[in-house]
């Protein structure tokens, strides 16, 4: 690592002011993508804004028939969250599959869907789900969130501070293992949303996360799990590496959403 | 298996006496030791595979802070630091030398595998010498790689050595090629395959590290070394450095991390470290990063073999004929040269009774980290050949796996096999037979059924091992081209209040050595195991010693047992004076000494201090004291085996492998410490299990990265990923050392892979398949049986 200065501002005001204070300034939350970066030399920000204890950011609640999640809120909180196993189970079971026990302790939904690693679970949910992201200067969809592979639509001095997940029906969420670094190979999130239709997003395959708009008009239209596996997933959506090629990957995309379909069911 | 006690005799399961201290923090390892003055290095590391270096600028890096010196290979060499030096001496079989490419602790002109060191900046802070580290500049001109084997034997591959052409270092043979000639002639059945032996990364928890105080006052040098064998590398440092002995020379192991055969080496940086040190006249620590162990530890493994077995109609195995490129690195570390060849050829009778044997093994340079022993060093690359080749065999003849074993295996002990080594003691029929019972091979049928209404696909393997521990024969290693003699010494220094000081050249890094041997000593001096200390890893303390690897504790714990026996003869006759009766009258037992001609007895501890008193006795006649050395040099290797059987279930949709069920039963001869020894099967059979499914080195053959340089890409196992064990103990004890153990620390990476990879071929129904068995392969096999 190379040397750096660190903050903990009080608000989310002070953190906004050093942000603009400083061009080299980096926020960080749970740190849990950031801090090997660092170690590993990869960056050289001059100072870390830490933002992951702001009280701002750190709540739960229902809102109407949905939930707002507070950006600093880690995956264990995430996944132990009676509000959140109640209204969103799937959800739930997916922060607590991030991941090790102490990456879960660190690592926050903030910083997960800030980052938008296309292997990361998080985006998968918020995209399926049809959530919307706050920030502090405005409310932004899902599709217009994500932008491939660790790009969002996030500008300079712009922060996470919530993101609001409409209530579903159903949903699911598998994720294939990558055997070595135990982040999603593949990852599905299926959902079935309070107005009936079918929602498929796919992380793992390389350009960020994605919807597989035919499966899920196949799936509106009444047609059965079952025919899925004719249903065209572009290839496009995957690239290969050592781990899987982009064939590969995309085979197992079908596999876990038909698996996650019929958990649903 | 036995109750769990906190102290207690040979074969009871002892609690392990380190580990209370070790899990609360309270180890020390070499990286905790600061000393006054205290400096760091930073190695520069060279970013390409195979280069030139043509030149090197350290203008800038000389200018950082704190930076004391920058030492180029160049100036080493020059500086009198010669090439790194071999521990084992193979001849070709035309006779000559292997063709070695001589190895510079900090590369002098040529850079040969990624993350060769090039320069070593020593600086105030650890922070400061990797800044300037990565300030100096080295201008490299790049050439071609060549990272696969059979690539790097073509006339026009990349030639890494000056003088050795085709990249072949040596070309080294074992058995009788015309007896093989012959049995295939007669033989009316064969099977062939070919396969590879994956490489691995061994993965220690705690990196490499040194720390050397140099003493101009008296030209004396302390090293404080993360290693498997302190007395070992007090020779080589002592040579490198150029001190005028040994005894100018100290090495201290304090606790050791792990090492699986990496800890073993001689490493280039750890030259460098010593050699700067005494430059500069300051301490100087390095510690590895984790990026750094995975490109310079040294690795494991990697052979590509052929193979063809000749039988008779009923499956009688006639003829063993092998053929093995062994990917040596760029260099030939330390003891690679034994580990390809008589640490792996020699193994290649497994359990069988095989007439006819030969082995010719070709060592080969390529543009890649160098390879040397990991955990069984050749003996499971020797395993899986010949457990793979006996399920081709079943599958030829038309028998059960386990029915081809028994009708080849070896039943009369000893057993001298075609390949020099004589098989000591076992019962391989009845370890089956054990481990088939503890498998539920018989339920096997049903549980396939099972999985099969749930569209899962299982599989069930054997694999019936024999391997060699107890390093070695001195006489026998010497003829075949060893360095160094491999007996193993223990002093046994009794103070005059009766504690007990156990020192031994061999050196724990996790195998429990303070809790085997203060059992031992305990037992046989019948007073309680915490008035024993067992001191390792200081040659300050230990004089003589060969470290510890290839399950060579029962070498060690031999030596122990004769300084006891030393001991308490001694005691004989001192209390012999005591009780004024005959030295024939005095019997020694449960920690007492008594005689039938009179009413007192006198404890252990009573006589310890009669010993030092020296007023009982004549010391004309008995001098005073009471220390015993021993040395022990066994007569032979000790050859544990065991049956390990694997059921795998596979999911075709994905094909991912799972282990369901890992049973094993094993021939370690006498257990001293069964909980211990659980635990080193347990070790074993996870790294055998993870390199058969997710471990595998990855070398980009275009340029000779390496591509699984991070826990990102390389697949370590987790506890998730496994089964629960079942294991038993089917004990013939060896003869050849008076506790009757074999050793067992290798035993679970040398009988797991060939087990999971014969179920993943039973689930399958496929000959082969090569390791790892990771699910995109698997996956296309399922793909492949489905369109059949």
């Amino acid at each position: 690592m190379y040397d750096l200065g660190y903050s903990r501002p009080a608000t989310l005001a002070k953190a906004l002011e050093l942000l603009q204070q400083d061009d080299l300034a980096q926020l960080v939350s749970g740190g849990q993508t950031l801090m090997p970066v660092l170690r590993a030399r990869l960056a050289a920000p001059s100072q870390l804004v830490d933002i992951a204890r702001l009280d701002d950011l750190r709540q739960i609640c229902t809102i109407g028939a949905g939930i707002e999640i507070g950006a600093g809120m880690t995956h264990a909180e995430v996944a132990a969250s009676p509000v959140v196993r109640a209204h969103l189970p799937a959800l739930a079971a997916l922060a607590g599959g991030i991941g090790d026990a102490q990456i879960r302790h660190r690592g926050t939904i903030g910083g997960s869907i800030a980052n938008n690693d296309p292997a990361a679970c998080y985006p998968s949910a918020v995209l399926a789900l049809g959530a919307r992201v706050q920030t502090n200067l405005r409310m932004l969809d899902a599709e217009a969130f994500f932008a491939g592979m660790f790009a969002t639509a996030l500008e300079p001095g712009e922060i996470v501070t919530a993101v609001h997940f409409p209530a579903c029906a159903v949903a699911c969420y598998l994720k294939f293992r990558n055997p070595a670094s135990r982040f999603a190979l593949v990852g599905v999130f299926a959902a079935r949303l309070a107005s009936d239709e079918h929602r498929i997003a796919i992380i793992g395959g390389g350009n960020g996360v994605f919807r597989w708009h035919e499966a899920e008009r196949h799936l509106d239209r009444g047609a059965g799990v079952d025919g899925l596996d004719t249903v065209p997933l572009d290839l496009a959506n995957f690239t290969g590496d050592i781990h899987g090629s982009a064939d590969y990957r995309r085979h197992v995309a079908k596999v876990i959403t038909r698996r996650a379909l019929t958990q649903m069911a | 298996m036995n109750e769990t006690v906190a102290n207690g005799k040979f074969g009871q399961s002892v609690k392990r006496v380190e580990d209370a201290r070790l899990i609360t923090g309270r180890g020390r390892f070499v990286d905790d030791l600061v000393f006054p003055g205290q400096t760091y290095a930073a190695f520069v590391r060279s970013p390409y595979a195979h280069a030139t270096i043509a030149g090197i600028d350290l203008a800038s890096a000389q200018d950082m802070p704190g930076v004391i010196r920058i030492l180029t290979g160049r100036e080493l060499a020059d500086a009198g630091l010669p090439p790194l030096p071999s521990g084992w001496n193979l001849s070709s079989i035309d006779g000559t030398p292997a063709r070695v490419g001589l190895h510079h602790a900090l590369a002098v002109d040529a850079i040969r595998f990624v993350g060769e060191p090039v320069a070593l900046v020593i600086a105030e802070t650890r922070d400061q010498a990797r800044d300037a580290a990565d300030t100096v500049l080295v201008e490299y001109q790049e050439l071609p790689t060549v990272v696969d084997l059979a690539a790097a034997i073509a006339d026009d591959a990349p030639q890494l050595h000056d003088g050795i052409a085709q990249n072949r270092a040596f070309e080294w043979e074992i058995g009788s090629s015309a007896a093989v000639e012959a049995a295939f002639a007669g033989a009316t059945r064969r099977v062939t395959l070919s396969l590879r032996n994956n490489r691995l990364i061994p993965n220690a928890i705690e990196p490499r590290a040194i720390n050397v105080q140099w003493s101009a006052f008296d030209e004396a040098m302390t090293i404080y070394l993360t290693h498997q064998n302190p007395i070992g590398m007090r020779g080589f440092f002592a040579i490198m450095l150029g001190l005028p002995s040994e005894n100018n020379l100290r090495v201290v192991s304090p606790d050791v991390g792990g090492g699986f055969g990496s800890k073993a080496p001689a490493y280039a940086e750890e030259f460098a470290v010593a050699f700067a040190a005494k430059m500069l006249d300051r301490p100087v620590k390095w510690t590895a990063e984790r990026s750094e162990s995975f490109l310079t530890d040294a690795h494991g493994r990697d052979h590509l073999t052929t193979a063809e077995l000749a039988m008779d109609d009923n499956g009688r195995f006639l003829g063993l004929r092998v053929h093995t490129l062994a990917n040596l690195g760029a260099y030939i570390s330390t003891s690679n040269a034994l580990v390809v060849s008589y640490m792996y050829a020699t193994m290649l009778s497994g359990q069988y009774a095989i007439p006819a044997i030969h082995a010719r093994v070709e060592g080969v340079y390529t543009n890649t980290c160098p390879v040397d022993a990991y955990r069984g060093a050749g003996r499971p690359e020797a395993a899986y050949l010949i457990e793979r080749l006996a399920n081709l065999a079943a599958r030829e003849i038309g028998v059960d796996q386990a029915e081809i074993r028994r009708r080849n295996f070896i039943r009369e002990f000893p057993y001298q096999t075609p390949l020099i080594y004589c098989y000591d003691s076992g019962d391989y029929e009845g370890c089956l037979d054990a481990a088939l019972g503890l498998a539920d091979y018989a339920g096997f049928e049903a549980r396939k059924a099972e999985s099969q209404a749930r569209g899962k696909l299982r599989g069930i393997g054997l694999s019936a091992y024999v391997e060699a521990c107890g390093i070695g024969p001195s006489k026998l290693l010497a003829s075949l081209g060893g360095g160094g003699a491999m007996w193993e010494s223990c002093e046994i220094r009794v103070q005059p209040g009766g504690s007990i000081e156990v020192l031994t050249g061999a050196h724990n890094h996790g195998q429990g050595h303070q809790t085997v041997y203060a059992q031992i000593v305990s037992e046989r001096f019948g007073v309680p195991m915490d008035s024993i200390n067992v001191v390792q890893g200081d040659t300050d303390r230990i004089q003589a010693g060969t470290g510890t690897y290839g399950s060579r504790a029962s070498v060690g714990l031999s030596a122990a047992v004769h300084s006891c026996d030393k001991i308490v003869a001694k005691g004989r006759a001192i209390v012999a004076h005591m009780l004024e009766v005959n030295l024939a009258d005095v019997v020694f037992a449960d920690g007492i000494y008594s005689s039938a001609a009179s009413n007192r007895t006198v404890a252990f501890v009573e006589m310890a201090q009669a010993a030092h008193g020296a007023a009982s006795f004549p010391t004309d006649q008995i001098e005073p004291g009471l220390v015993a050395t021993s040395f022990f040099d066994p007569p032979n290797f000790t050859y544990p085996a065991g049956v390990h059987v694997c059921e795998v279930e596979i999911d075709p949709e994905t094909g991912v492998v799972e282990v369901v069920a890992f049973n094993a039963a094993d021939d370690f001869g006498n257990v001293a410490n069964p909980l211990i020894v659980e635990g080193q099967v347990h070790g074993g059979v996870t790294q055998g299990i993870a390199q058969a499914l997710w471990e595998n080195a990855i070398y980009d053959p275009d340029n000779a990265q390496l591509m699984t340089a991070s826990y990102m890409d390389y697949g370590m196992p987790r506890a998730d990923s496994l089964p629960e064990f079942g294991l038993c103990f089917w004990p013939s004890p060896t003869p050849v050392n008076p506790l009757g153990m074999k050793g067992c620390g290798e035993a679970g990476a040398i009988g797991a892979p060939p087990a999971v990879i014969n179920a993943v071929c039973d689930a399958l129904g496929v000959d082969h398949v090569d390791m790892p068995a990771s699910p995109e392969k698997i996956w296309q096999l399922c793909r492949a049986r489905e369109v059949s």
